[in-house]
């Protein structure tokens, strides 16, 4: 079985120049640590030789591969056990599971340290003198995962309501109990989505910042960010960050050789698959659901909750910061979106070499952390788009070069599943292939710009290091506001922005949970 | 789609509105890039607003950022005044920063200001050992920082070995009594297994929960601590004598060179030392730190300039930022940030 293309002919200019020129737009930030690191070649080799730097690679390596395995393993399961089985409250435990997502890592971290760190809620509760560290590794590792794992659960939900189950129910049929059926069927055919979704996993904890510190692992970033605030020098800034590029295009390698080794089925049916019966097996898997959810979704609202109680006299509705951040993110998610398109299109559409090799570029840079991001906004807009500098299209801008991937994450998805025959159709009758992207693909690949644009749009309201620094003046968003109030200490202040972030943000998270249900019968 | 088209639009004039009152003063509006937090210094600049009726435009950042921030701007920074937490901070943007007139400079004593005169300190914060009141009397806490190598005080301490205020202290004991002590001093607390925090606020809410009995820090955390739990038991020690541990370092302001706005940036940085806003230190301000001009006290707690004036290391301020990365090479060999 062969995946169907279409338009063996030379791509069109009209995809090809939007395309080049997002990438271009998109690699900025690369080009200026280039020229960062090329100031002073003789310290950024040293740098790079300091034995620190092998020691920080390592660690981030492990990091990174410890957090996707994690996502993946909770990402998967649950999936696998609210859109497959019958376990008790499925559709609720679906959409729990994936709120996490609202949460800023960062916000994820103090939670934490509230909960289970020193001093926390918890060690107040048992009235014990200390409790395990949580600092380092695992506190990283647990923070992260909490942030990252519902991208793995919203791809791989989604991919699972869109498969056609009459494979599985093939191999049901022949008595295979159903973790076997799972293991050797479902799983093969979940490939692509699991990998899009460790992608995405791997590349937003390459780029964190905030957990690494709040949890002291000394990552690159944490390094990155140290050599900024503390030195003020730029060039061994410019050598870690582009080291850790070289580890984003290994990850990138490494996901597009998984994507090789898969068959690709031919769509099918979409419909609703019989659930499995659970059996015995239904109060464990509903134990494991209120587990995930109670630790990753309950202990962040818990400790919000007691400190916005503790405050809640001082507390101040932040409603400018709102409208300024879900309109910022609302702009970024439909200039992601767009920006993807001819991307995503160019290399589903027209397979080559040079396209796929387009498409991969587009992620290189999204692993950098918001800083280096910021800076390198900062140079080139103050010194060659004056007009520009700490505009609101500048901040945009900012977001669309770092989540554009996640765009192109949904954007792809959905290209994959919707064959080519009626773009062939449309250009055998006579449109031009703009046209006929614009009436044909676009209105097919809706659901995926849609999620593409959905998941922009809450990182774009998480995002707050490139914000800092490239906001216009006295544009508050209500990251900002957490991390104004988080650097006095203020914590029972913070408290209701952050909730307020997430109550803006939930919505989305529904949408995106929710979409592709088939209903009784639907052609995919 | 056209719903969410017709969203958006709205979304963008909204936008455009909220800006727009800006657009037009911005000619005559001084740019200030902050790295002091806001929660700190806002009430600083409503009252210059009110009194010269001169529009400010305030960017927050890290200190350490913004002087980044500067420094890639070049010769288009928007910014006209750089107000930092730090002296590194400013020295590192030095070559881009304006000489401040004589009379303005010599509000403040010249331990207190660049010896250029590109910069000058506004409050200062003395370094302190914090202590939890429930463990310890202030005489049980030691009168030297080299005392606290002593085996007694093992896993009782807390520092944070990433924060700037952290690492001056490092660069003056090193200025002071040269590498090789500081060095070894490095050591022998790192054998004594000191907790190490990310900023100055945690080392002092660990102190005030008894997680450590001695924290390294500057002194008005205790007061933003105590502001979100006012019976926290922890209060300061001010190391006596020519200690490296009862070092006063600044925050301070500089007038970008070549300022659009450069009358306005000035009269800022004269506002800020007049008496008057010197006194908010005293009055108003929270955090409570030490006011910079002669004749001007404290709040009650806190030591007076002169109190201060005979201790702490004998070190020039504006050679820290020359002099960080010698300290943070001593930090990184030693296992404190690495």
């Amino acid at each position: 079985v062969t995946r169907p293309r279409a338009g063996r002919g030379r791509a069109p200019l009209s995809l090809v120049l939007p395309a080049c020129a997002a990438v271009a737009l998109l690699l900025l930030p690369l080009a200026y640590l280039l020229l960062r690191a090329a100031g002073d070649v003789g310290r950024g080799l040293r740098v790079l030789t300091r034995e620190n730097t092998l020691e920080l690679l390592w660690s981030t390596g492990v990091l990174v591969g410890a957090v996707t395995l994690a996502s993946v393993t909770i990402g998967v399961s649950v999936a696998w056990l609210t859109t497959r089985t019958d376990v008790p409250g499925r559709r609720f435990w679906a959409v729990a599971a994936a709120l996490p997502l609202v949460i800023p890592s960062y916000v994820a971290a103090f939670c934490l340290l509230g909960a289970f760190g020193p001093r926390g809620l918890l060690q107040q509760l048992l009235g014990v003198e200390r409790l395990p560290g949580i600092y380092g590794f695992w506190g990283a590792l647990a923070a992260l995962t909490l942030s990252t794992y519902p991208y793995v659960l919203l791809l791989v939900s989604a991919a699972l309501r869109g498969l056609d189950p009459a494979l599985e129910e093939a191999a049901r049929s022949l008595g295979r109990p159903p973790l076997t059926v799972f293991r050797r069927v479902t799983l093969p055919a979940l490939r692509p989505s699991i990998g899009a979704g460790a992608l995405l996993v791997a590349l937003y904890t390459l780029s964190d910042f905030g957990v690494v510190s709040l949890m002291r692992y000394d990552a690159l970033t944490r390094a990155i960010y140290l050599q900024y605030r503390s030195l003020f020098d730029r060039t061994p800034a410019a050598v870690l960050a582009l080291v850790l590029v070289a580890l984003t295009a290994a990850v990138l390698w490494l996901e597009s050789r998984s994507r090789r080794r898969v068959a690709h089925t031919a769509p099918g049916v979409a419909r609703r698959a019989r659930l499995h019966e659970l059996g015995r097996w239904r109060w464990p898997a509903l134990a494991y659901c209120a587990a995930v959810v109670g630790a990753f979704l309950a202990v962040p609202a818990v400790v919000l909750g007691y400190w916005l109680a503790r405050g809640v006299d001082r507390a101040e509705l932040p409603l400018r910061e709102a409208l300024s951040s879900v309109s910022a993110s609302a702009l970024a998610a439909v200039a992601a979106a767009v920006a993807a398109i001819p991307i995503a299109v160019l290399a589903a559409r027209y397979p080559a070499r040079w396209t796929r090799l387009l498409e991969r570029l587009a992620f290189l840079g999204n692993a950098l952390p918001g800083i280096v991001i910021a800076l390198s906004l900062v140079f080139f807009a103050a010194n060659y788009a004056g007009p520009l500098y700490q505009s609101l299209a500048l901040l945009v801008f900012a977001y669309v070069v770092r989540f554009l991937p996640q765009a192109l994450a949904g954007v792809e998805s959905s290209l994959a599943a919707v064959g080519p025959r009626v773009e062939e159709a449309a250009r055998a009758l006579g449109r031009g292939p703009l046209a006929t992207a614009a009436t044909v693909t676009v209105p097919l690949i809706r659901p995926g710009i849609l999620a593409g644009a959905a998941l922009v749009f809450l990182s774009a309201m998480k995002e707050l290091p490139a914000t800092l620094l490239l906001r216009p003046i006295g544009f508050e968003t209500l990251a900002t506001e957490i991390w104004k109030l988080t650097s006095v200490g203020s914590y029972s202040r913070a408290a209701l922005p952050a909730l307020v972030l997430i109550a803006l943000s939930a919505p989305f998270v529904w949408f995106l949970s929710s979409r592709h249900e088939p209903t009784e019968v639907e052609h995919g | 789609m056209k719903r969410i088209a017709l969203l958006l639009a709205l979304l963008a004039l909204g936008l455009a509105g909220c800006g727009g009152d800006d657009e037009e003063g911005a000619s005559d509006t001084l740019t200030v890039y902050s790295g002091r937090e806001e929660e700190l210094v806002a009430p600083l600049f409503e009252r210059f607003e009110e009194e010269t009726g001169i529009d400010v435009e305030v960017r927050y950042a890290d200190s350490a950022e913004l002087a980044a921030t500067i420094a890639e701007e070049g010769d288009n920074s928007p910014a006209d005044v750089f107000f930092a937490q730090d002296p590194g901070s400013l020295g590192a943007v030095q070559d881009r920063l304006a000489e401040l007139p004589g009379d303005v400079l010599e509000r403040v004593d010249e331990r207190f200001r660049d010896g250029e005169g590109r910069w000058v300190g506004t409050s200062g914060r003395a370094r302190v050992v914090a202590f939890n009141t429930d463990e310890l009397s202030e005489d049980e806490v030691p009168d030297s920082v080299f005392d606290l190598t002593d085996p007694k005080w093992k896993g009782k301490i807390g520092l944070p070995p990433t924060n700037a205020s952290f690492q001056a202290f490092v660069t003056a004991m090193r200025l002071d009594v040269g590498d090789d002590r500081t060095r070894q001093w490095l050591e022998d607390l790192a054998a004594n297994e000191p907790r190490f925090y990310e900023k100055n606020t945690p080392v002092v809410e660990a102190v005030a929960a008894g997680e450590i009995q001695l924290g390294l820090v500057n002194h008005y955390y205790l007061y933003l601590v105590k502001a979100e739990q006012p019976d926290a038991p922890v209060e300061n020690k001010y190391l006596p004598g020519d200690d490296p541990g009862a070092l006063v370092s600044v925050a301070g302001v500089g007038v970008l060179d070549g300022a659009e706005h450069e009358d306005a940036a000035l009269r800022f940085v004269e506002f800020l030392l007049a008496d008057e806003q010197q006194r908010f230190y005293t009055e108003e301000a929270e955090e409570a730190e030490i006011p910079l001009v002669e004749g001007i006290e404290p709040k009650e707690g806190v030591p007076t300039l002169d109190e201060l004036a005979g201790r702490g290391p004998d070190v020039d301020l504006s050679s820290f930022g020359a002099e960080l990365e010698r300290t943070l090479e001593l930090l990184n060999e030693t296992g404190y940030t690495s």
